[in-house]
């Protein structure tokens, strides 16, 4: 990994810190231990809070509640060790699976369409001849602005038939009207308010990464009789690459965790379960069910599954951006 | 109660919210706020409720008795309420009194959250029906909470359509269907109600209504879990059925298009609890004066039964200091006359004190000024409630109601509608089963 795992990277290692530096410094003796006391705020806030809350969840998965006759008053339950049993439950429980297919259903949706509308907007933006970009990028990029869940109740405020404008056009110009909250009309319909909320984000990435590619390389496209489309697709695409990967990483450890969405929308309609969502599943069981035992394993299970597909995706893009390379 | 209703959807915005507390609530254990050290200036006691308005009643009380001080903390409501009490229980520091809702007092008493205060508040029984004062002693010699409202099951119609389209007020729930069938056939865009399953509560009342008991203990110390009974399974046929043949509505609840029906006129009625007109006054502004309630349908003529939605008690919690204290309060808020008739002005609920639903306190809801004898009636109709029956992990078996159920409307199906109750049934046994609970299925 040390030899430079995306491109993008190559920026850091340039300038006033690169390689050479470290060895030309001596390090005094008395300085040794500076830079330890400089990491110990941070190393602090990141123990009290990510470690222990991290290390308490997983000892909570790993026990129990042990109830004794009808359970009623003082002793009545203890806490037991339960060893891995909590995590057998999830892996068997196929209500926990489906709603993990059901994330990642919805993620093959939102990830393409958003970030295809990113790159899209983004070349847009970036030709000389777009016109008013400054007004065009805020434009796109509001929606991003706009808390999730005020989206979320928005938008379901469009699905419902009864109070929705569209739906009143629809009727008034006899169209079909189709259940949004229905099957696989759910997804589209979570993708829709995903795609509305977190193109703009998408978007601003991948410009900025194309500001930061030199003129003279467009110049020297132009010279050699390159369309605008050809510099895009051949120039441009090529060279944002590691912002794609970025976005794409981002987006589909989102996917896994949507809440949102499908828990704002969940009142409006008879059509989505409790669990339809894996941390829906886990705020339920929580939250609702006071299975904190059997919430936690859950809650680790998607935190070490999420860890190992960003591990794999990681690993294939470097791959990838390497052999692109070569 | 009425105030729980109202926040339903707003409830589900803060689960959002509350659901990146989770890793905070996770590491809150330890520590404890008690502030009475030996001081000897005024017991201190927080009390966590939901109800609006709640501080304006314990003002009174604070202002006359000088040395036992009452903080409300408002808190979110029904169900979320007990998980924050037990995982503050956990960590020692539940605040001294608790509103409680009646289905989650054996949850509560399970894990330990609810202190037994009968040492204090016995005296309490005599101003309660028989019926709620069992719901606080889950059928034992302790008292786990003092009852402070009730929600009687009764049925809401719009009276002016139902003159207009010439319906009748259904008596029985055959004539229930009949109504539904007719209104149906009279406004074809329109339905008499919906069948719900967001709110699991109505559902728990109406199987009480006809006789269900969900949860009961045994003489050999051992739960018996009976939620797909024969009353309950009558219950889900009926309802099943209507939804099916379309003379019912099947959306849910507390939607901006159930609001929408409701104001429009496109619901004809909405079976209830006496708590409606607080609903119905946000949700269908357009239509005061246009409502009328009349009394649950029966099952068979001349019977005389209900059953309740919501309704909440107050409790005392383990981690109390000053249990005497608290449960003297409670007992004040709960049946004086002065706290019933501000909890009735304040916090608009109806109170469980059988001597605070009648009086003057009690005027005709504004929304429903056709009606003058609205409590007159809800109080004949309150001493009707049939006797509930919660258990241990009711959270479980509403989670999963409203996920089986759900679908089942979905689908329109009768015959899904009794798959989801025998769902509800294998879920809650397996449940309490898996925790051990002593525990065997009716």
């Amino acid at each position: 990994m040390t030899a430079t795992p995306l491109k993008g990277s190559d920026r850091t290692t340039a300038g006033p810190l690169a390689d050479g530096t470290a060895t030309s410094v001596r390090p005094r003796r008395r300085g040794r231990s500076a830079p330890y006391w400089f990491l110990v705020p941070a190393l602090f806030l990141f123990a009290a809070f990510t470690v222990v809350p991290i290390g308490y969840a997983v000892w909570l998965s790993l026990h129990k509640v042990q109830v004794k006759g009808i359970g009623l008053g003082k002793g009545a339950r203890e806490q037991v060790w339960n060893g891995l049993g909590n995590y057998t439950d999830v892996l068997h429980d196929s209500e926990f699976g489906h709603s993990v297919l059901r994330a990642f259903g919805y993620g093959l949706i939102v990830i393409p369409t958003m970030l295809g509308l990113a790159l899209v907007f983004a070349l847009m933006l970036d030709t000389p001849q777009a016109r008013s970009a400054k007004f065009a990028r805020l434009a796109i990029f509001l929606p991003y602005a706009v808390p999730g869940i005020i989206a979320a109740l928005m938008w379901g405020f469009l699905y419902l038939p009864t109070v929705s404008p569209f739906y009143y056009l629809l009727r008034e110009f006899n169209l079909p009207q189709p259940d949004l909250f229905d099957g696989g009309n759910l997804y589209l319909s979570f993708a829709n308010i995903a795609v509305w909320g977190g193109t703009g984000f998408n978007m601003i990435v991948i410009y900025t990464a194309l500001r930061a590619i030199p003129l003279e390389i467009y110049e020297a496209a132009k010279i050699d009789g390159a369309s605008d489309l050809k510099i895009a697709l051949r120039i441009k695409i090529p060279i944002v690459m590691p912002s794609l990967v970025l976005t794409f990483f981002f987006s589909v450890i989102a996917t896994l965790q949507v809440f949102t969405e499908p828990m704002a929308l969940k009142p409006l309609t008879n059509g989505l379960s409790g669990s339809w969502s894996p941390l829906m599943a886990i705020y339920d069981a929580a939250f609702f069910r006071s299975d904190i035992y059997g919430a936690s394993a859950t809650a680790v299970v998607l935190a070490l599954a999420t860890f190992a597909l960003s591990f794999t995706l990681l690993r294939v893009s470097d791959r990838y951006t390497r052999e692109d390379r070569a | 109660m009425s105030i729980h209703r109202h926040q339903f959807s707003r409830r589900s915005i803060l689960a959002g919210a509350a659901a990146v507390g989770l890793t905070g609530t996770l590491a809150a254990c330890g520590g404890s706020d008690d502030d009475s050290g030996k001081s000897s200036g005024p017991v201190k006691l927080t009390y966590w409720a939901w109800a609006p308005n709640m501080d304006k009643v314990a003002a009174i009380w604070n202002k006359k008795n000088p040395d036992i001080t009452v903080t409300v903390s408002k808190q979110a409501a029904g169900k979320d309420i007990v998980s924050k009490l037990i995982t503050a229980k956990k960590a020692g520091n539940a605040p001294d009194l608790i509103q409680v809702e009646y289905q989650s007092l054996p949850t509560l008493v399970s894990n330990d959250v609810l202190a037994d205060i009968s040492k204090y508040a016995k005296s309490a029984k005599s101003q309660f029906a028989e019926g709620l004062w069992a719901m606080v002693t889950l059928g034992t010699d302790a008292v786990y909470a003092i009852p402070q409202d009730s929600g009687p099951l009764m049925f809401f119609y719009r009276e002016d359509l139902f003159k207009k389209h010439n319906l009748t007020v259904p008596a029985t729930w055959d004539d229930f269907a009949k109504t539904a069938r007719a209104a149906k056939k009279a406004v074809p865009d329109a339905y008499l109600t919906t069948f719900s399953a967001n709110d699991p509560g109505l559902f728990a009342g109406l199987a009480q209504q006809a006789g269900a008991k969900w949860w009961t203990v045994g003489d050999g110390g051992k739960w018996t879990v009976g939620i797909d009974d024969a009353a309950t399974k009558k219950v889900t046929d009926f309802w099943g059925g209507l939804v099916q043949e379309g003379a019912i509505d099947n959306q849910p609840m507390y939607t901006p298009a159930w609001s929408s029906a409701l104001n429009k006129g496109t619901h004809l009625g909405w079976v209830s609890a006496v708590w409606a007109p607080g609903v119905l006054i946000s949700s269908a502004p357009d239509t005061k004066g246009k409502w009328r309630m009349a009394p649950l349908p029966q099952w068979s003529a001349g019977e005389d039964v209900t059953g309740s939605w919501g309704g909440s008690s107050t409790g005392v919690s383990t981690d109390s200091k000053h249990a005497e204290a608290a449960a003297k309060f409670a007992t004040w808020l709960n049946t004086d006359a002065e706290a019933l008739a501000a909890l009735v002005k304040e916090v608009s609920i109806y109170p469980a004190a059988t001597k605070g639903q009648s009086g003057s306190v009690l005027t005709a809801p504004a929304f429903f000024p056709n009606q003058t004898d609205f409590y007159d009636t809800a109080a004949k109709i309150a001493a009707t409630t049939a006797a509930s029956a919660w258990g241990p992990n009711v959270q479980v078996a509403y989670d999963t109601f409203s996920d089986a159920f759900g679908k089942a409307s979905k689908a329109k199906k009768s015959a899904q509608f009794d798959t989801a109750l025998a769902t509800m049934q294998s879920a809650t046994f397996t449940d309490m089963k898996k925790q051990g609970f002593k525990v065997t299925e009716a």
